[in-house]
């Protein structure tokens, strides 16, 4: 009971340069991932000369994107887990679609694949550069780690710039935003992912899950400018990502997507537990609309757990979850299976009443998003707008209200432009930084703790274990997945391997007091002991 | 030039919540409104110095590949 759970964040990051729009976006997210790879290693050598006291030099001067990725120590990052397309297949579109941007990079050592410090993977999915954060034990350390990824997306761009503006690079400057469509048809998604115990009845997981994902869009949603997939129509809807959803439940994330997506990979004990992997839900920059996230889900999976959600059974979820995104009263009716109707703040409120008789003690962090839901709620029934200090999608509706009084119409280009930027990761650029930063927009972290999370693994997941390994051991790494790594000792060919069937295992409290050891395979023999 | 008409726009625009504050205690309703309507222009300002040149080209050109 309470919200604690492991759960983690996908952010797959549209990705842009506007000197080159139409340079192959796969070659722009491989350029990214390794710019940060070359960058967060680079720092990382850096330390360990200035634990010998040699010469502090500036580890940023040395970025050279590909040049230095080339290190043959750099291959030990890339994972046994398979990959969508290998280095070979990525040389060949880009050799084919951009020419000139490939013949400067040796394809050989490109990275497609980055276990980060902080225990998140930073890799190549497809035609954007996604960042998955590390297991998380709780919403709010959810929010935090994803943040951190926004943080790390940033610095990359900026580091790519740097190096465009100084020397005689190949590579055009990259921006990436967090958002989940470019407007003119195509989506990528952000995704959640939580633990569930394997014996959890998928049924009537599903059939609690639906009204849930059609309306929490209402707290959650990032806010769009334009109607239909392709913004075929002018206007302003809730969600990013509601449009693109056809059907109910299925396997596929890319196509015909489901509300609720039955792919089963626990990457953990398969005995033990199931994976539940969301894919409807938006990209959250504003901290309050990702707490609501991932704390009301975890909320609700307990009272699924507890066979305790409230029994409400849409007429047509995916049609329900287009008009909830579409109504900006947020008092539209959804009609019920059962010839009647309801609202999306009925459904919302029937899920918060249910879990607040749950959560007959809730800890204080439980505590924190039932107040945080019923606040939310309440405000959104008497006055939306008061949320545009609290809300991605309020926030962004208010903004562009400032200009439909001053006399734009919803197809005008600026408003779809505020849309596109209020998601640019650039803190002097992005609009949803500029409106924290104008104290329009409240947050949970400051960016001294996002700057640290962005660094360091949480301390109570085996996340520690694998952000420890790459910062402690980095030539050791073999291999590095969510739940096995492999290293290998310099003086010998013996690989060693470690299992991490449990994610709430290999934390700091196990792991620390070894870190002193002058090899990783040493740890991992203690471990597997 | 534009971009020091705003900065001179945002510099008085600061100093000026500390006199509505005081007419706010005679004329209440009205001074919130007119704080309102003001507020909301400085944030239009500061939002309109970080848009992308032409935003028509911008919202053009990001055109995305579909994904997960």
């Amino acid at each position: 009971m309470g919200v604690s759970r492991i759960m983690g964040a996908e952010t797959e990051y549209g990705v842009f340069a506007p000197q080159k729009p139409s340079a192959n976006p796969t070659v722009l997210s491989a350029f990214v991932v390794n710019t940060y790879d070359t960058l967060f290693k680079q720092e990382l050598a850096a330390q360990v000369e200035a634990q010998w006291e040699y010469s502090s030099e500036t580890p940023l001067d040395d970025a050279r994107g590909f040049s230095v990725a080339r290190q043959d120590a750099h291959r030990s990052q890339l994972t046994h887990e398979s990959k969508v397309l290998t280095s070979e297949d990525i040389a060949a579109e880009a050799l084919s679609q951009a020419g000139h941007f490939a013949e400067r990079i040796d394809w050989d050592a490109v990275t497609m694949n980055s276990i980060l410090p902080n225990g998140a993977r930073f890799y190549v999915d497809h035609a954007h550069p996604e960042y998955s954060s590390p297991e998380t034990s709780n919403p709010r350390d959810c929010v935090l780690w994803d943040a951190a990824g926004d943080y790390i997306a940033a610095r990359t761009v900026a580091t790519i710039e740097g190096v465009a503006a100084t020397e005689q690079s190949a590579m055009p400057v990259v921006n990436l935003y967090k958002n989940n469509t470019d407007g003119k048809g195509q989506s990528y998604g952000s995704h959640e992912n939580y633990l569930l115990p394997r014996d959890i009845d998928f049924e009537a997981l599903t059939q609690a899950l639906l009204p849930f994902f059609a309306t929490r869009q209402i707290m959650t949603g990032a806010g769009r400018v334009g109607i239909g997939p392709a913004g075929e129509k002018a206007g302003f809807q809730i969600s990013q990502r509601a449009d693109f959803f056809e059907r109910t439940v299925g396997l596929e994330t890319t196509i015909r997507r489901p509300m609720v997506n039955t792919r089963d990979e626990p990457h953990a004990s398969s005995e033990k537990y199931r994976r539940l992997h969301v894919i409807s839900g938006d990209a959250n920059l504003a901290h309050s609309s990702n707490l609501l996230k991932f704390g009301t889900m975890s909320l609700v999976l307990n009272l699924i757990e507890a066979g305790a959600a409230p029994v409400i059974i849409l007429a047509d979820p995916v049609s329900a979850m287009h008009t909830v995104s579409h109504d900006l009263t947020l008092r539209a009716t959804l009609p019920l299976a059962d010839g009647g109707e309801t609202t999306a703040l009925n459904i919302q409120r029937s899920y918060l009443q249910a879990a607040r008789a749950l959560e007959e003690t809730p800890d204080t962090a439980t505590a924190e998003v039932l107040d945080l839901w019923e606040n939310i709620l309440d405000a959104l029934e008497h006055d939306p707008l008061s949320l545009a200090g609290t809300l991605d999608w309020v926030a962004k509706y208010s903004l562009m209200l400032g200009y439909i009084k001053q006399g734009l119409e919803w197809s005008d280009p600026k408003l779809a432009a505020i849309d596109l930027q209020y998601s640019d990761v650039r803190p002097g650029k992005g609009l949803y930084h500029k409106l924290v930063a104008l104290g329009r927009l409240s947050t949970i972290f400051d960016e001294s703790q996002i700057a640290e999370a962005a660094a360091n693994p949480p301390r109570d997941t085996r996340a520690f274990l694998r952000g420890k390994l790459i910062t402690t051991w980095p030539d050791e790494v073999v291999g590095a997945n969510w739940d096995t790594l492999s290293v290998r000792n310099p003086l010998s060919v013996d690989l060693h391997r470690l299992q991490m069937g449990e994610p709430l295992g290999f934390n700091a409290e196990v792991v620390e007091p070894h870190l002193g050891l002058e090899h990783a395979d040493q740890l991992f023999e203690i471990l597997n002991g | 030039m534009e971009r020091q008409q705003q900065q001179a726009q945002q510099q008085m625009s600061s100093s000026a919540p500390l006199e509505q504050s005081q007419l706010q205690i005679s004329h209440q309703t009205a001074e919130v409104n007119q704080n309102l309507v003001s507020e909301v222009d400085d944030i239009l300002a500061e939002i309109d110095g970080l848009l992308e040149e032409n935003a028509e080209d911008f919202v053009k050109g990001f055109v995305q590949k579909g994904g997960e």
